[in-house]
């Protein structure tokens, strides 16, 4: 079983010296609550699991890890690994000191209902099927599934009138807790301070007296990962009112794709974000965004 | 201000308020030609003038929209005569995706516009902005996008107060309109 041979391994790794420590995922209070956590010791490393309840992404855990020697473990599901591939692009992870074990990935649970079977949103679009980055694989990988276009929903809302749009997404956003949890998980927003967290601005840290401020949190958080987002669904997955961020993101993926050439995030370390590049002869006026569609009800 | 007053505030003539975001090379000179040149345009502008479109941050959009603006026009180098070389590119790919959000979200896209002015351009300039406000007053208030200052906070703090629900006084010694208390 994969579980045993990442234990297995993961002890190897310690006794020889190579990695101080491993990331992964301990039981939590329930089976079906996999958390992340480090491993210290081969003692620790007994309590690893490895299950489909093993949703978190545990790239976020390493942005500015400072060993003073030896490496860290890290076990990457291949969506996560183009978000360890993004940071590191980011100069937020050293690549040396990440010692990366790829692992299969069958598709996470949704926990909606404690005893679903149903998978993530994320994982009935998953395409991201193969490691982009790893040191070695452990295990039985995954063949390709079949999964719908992930810009199904995207497309969905963009061919309602402008004003189901907006009864759409003031009914989603109004849910908003500002618990800050989207935020907090993923790995693209990573600020060392937050423009959120700021309390000159009223945009603060706090549970919001209109809609706007749902808005305007939300379209600013998407907006601060547009381009460099991988598409991980960690901010849908953790949502605790279950608003459908991904929608958010995704817009700008489909936008910059057909806007600006097909660009997936953490693919390629070597590429320029479509954000920090331009092409002064073929790039549309904004204009373009005013012209054709419905006129706004 | 009572609260009955924020209510009338809605039922006023409408005067929209614009705010132009110009950068300083091209777009702000190009307003001070339109100046200079004695052509008028709508008072309904405010001007706030950026180092460069570049600067611009879409929160700056969305926290004039919050603070009352019916729309925003943002303004900068035509491309390929930015000041600093290429910020107008970036400013380019940025508002575009941003515009799109907007519209993603149901928002009227007529509230945002975006025009290249160059320092010459001062008829350019006064054109613009009078096209741009009439297309504003044709839209009307901001509603959808607008901060909870108005009607919402007010109708928020009717439902969890019982004050003020009907026009009624706010403050001290006002007595609750319904049982909720």
């Amino acid at each position: 079983m994969i579980q045993d041979l990442m234990i297995e391994r993961a002890k190897q790794l310690l006794l020889s010296g190579e990695i101080t420590c491993a990331a992964g995922w301990k039981r939590g209070d329930f089976i079906t609550d996999s958390q992340p956590a480090i491993f210290e010791s081969l003692q620790e490393l007994e309590n690893l699991v490895y299950d489909k309840y093993c949703a978190a992404n545990l790239s976020k855990y390493l942005v500015g890890l400072n060993l003073k020697e030896g490496k860290i473990l890290v076990f990457l599901k291949p969506c996560d690994s183009y978000s360890f591939n993004q940071l590191v692009k980011e100069n937020l992870i050293k690549r040396e000191s990440v010692y990366i074990i790829g692992i299969g990935c069958e598709g996470n649970i949704r926990l909606e209902e404690m005893q679903g079977t149903e998978l993530l949103e994320r994982c009935l679009v998953c395409t991201k099927t193969e490691h982009v980055v790893y040191d070695e694989l452990v295990g039985e990988q995954l063949n390709a599934r079949e999964a719908r276009s992930r810009f199904e929903g995207v497309l969905e809302l963009e061919q309602m009138s402008s004003g189901n749009r907006y009864g759409f997404w003031h009914e989603q956003l109004s849910r908003c807790i500002r618990c800050n949890a989207c935020r907090n998980v993923c790995p693209s927003c990573n600020c060392r301070k937050c423009v959120f967290d700021n309390n000159k601005y009223d945009t603060g840290q706090k549970a919001s007296v209109s809609t706007f401020e749902d808005q305007m949190f939300h379209i600013i958080r998407a907006y601060h990962v547009a381009g460099r987002c991988t598409d991980c669904g960690e901010c849908s997955r953790v949502c605790p009112q279950l608003i459908e961020l991904h929608l958010l993101n995704r817009k700008f993926i489909k936008d910059i794709n057909t806007l600006y050439g097909p660009y997936q995030a953490g693919e390629d370390i070597s590429a320029q974000g479509p954000l920090t590049d331009f092409n002064a002869k073929t790039d549309p006026e904004p204009g373009i965004i005013h012209q054709g569609g419905q006129a706004d009800v | 201000m009572p609260l009955d007053k924020l209510d009338n505030l809605d039922n006023e003539d409408f005067t929209p308020l614009i705010v132009a975001f110009c950068c300083n090379w091209c777009s702000y000179a190009g307003a001070d030609l339109a100046g200079t040149s004695r052509l008028s345009y709508p008072a309904e502008v405010k001007i706030i003038k950026v180092p460069c479109s570049c600067r611009i941050d879409p929160l700056f959009v969305l926290r004039a929209f919050q603070r009352g603006a019916d729309g925003a026009i943002l303004c900068g180098c035509h491309p390929g005569d930015c000041h600093y070389s290429t910020g107008n590119y970036y400013a380019r790919r940025r508002i575009t995706l941003f515009f799109s959000m907007l519209d993603y979200l149901g928002i009227e896209k007529q509230r945002t516009h975006l025009e290249w002015v160059s320092a010459a351009e001062g008829a350019k300039f006064a054109e613009t902005m009078r096209a741009f406000t009439k297309q504003i007053h044709a839209l009307g208030k901001n509603k959808k996008i607008a901060g909870g200052l108005r009607k919402e906070l007010h109708a928020n703090f009717s439902a969890y107060t019982g004050f003020g629900g009907q026009g009624g006084q706010g403050g001290q010694g006002a007595e609750p309109t319904e049982g909720r208390g």
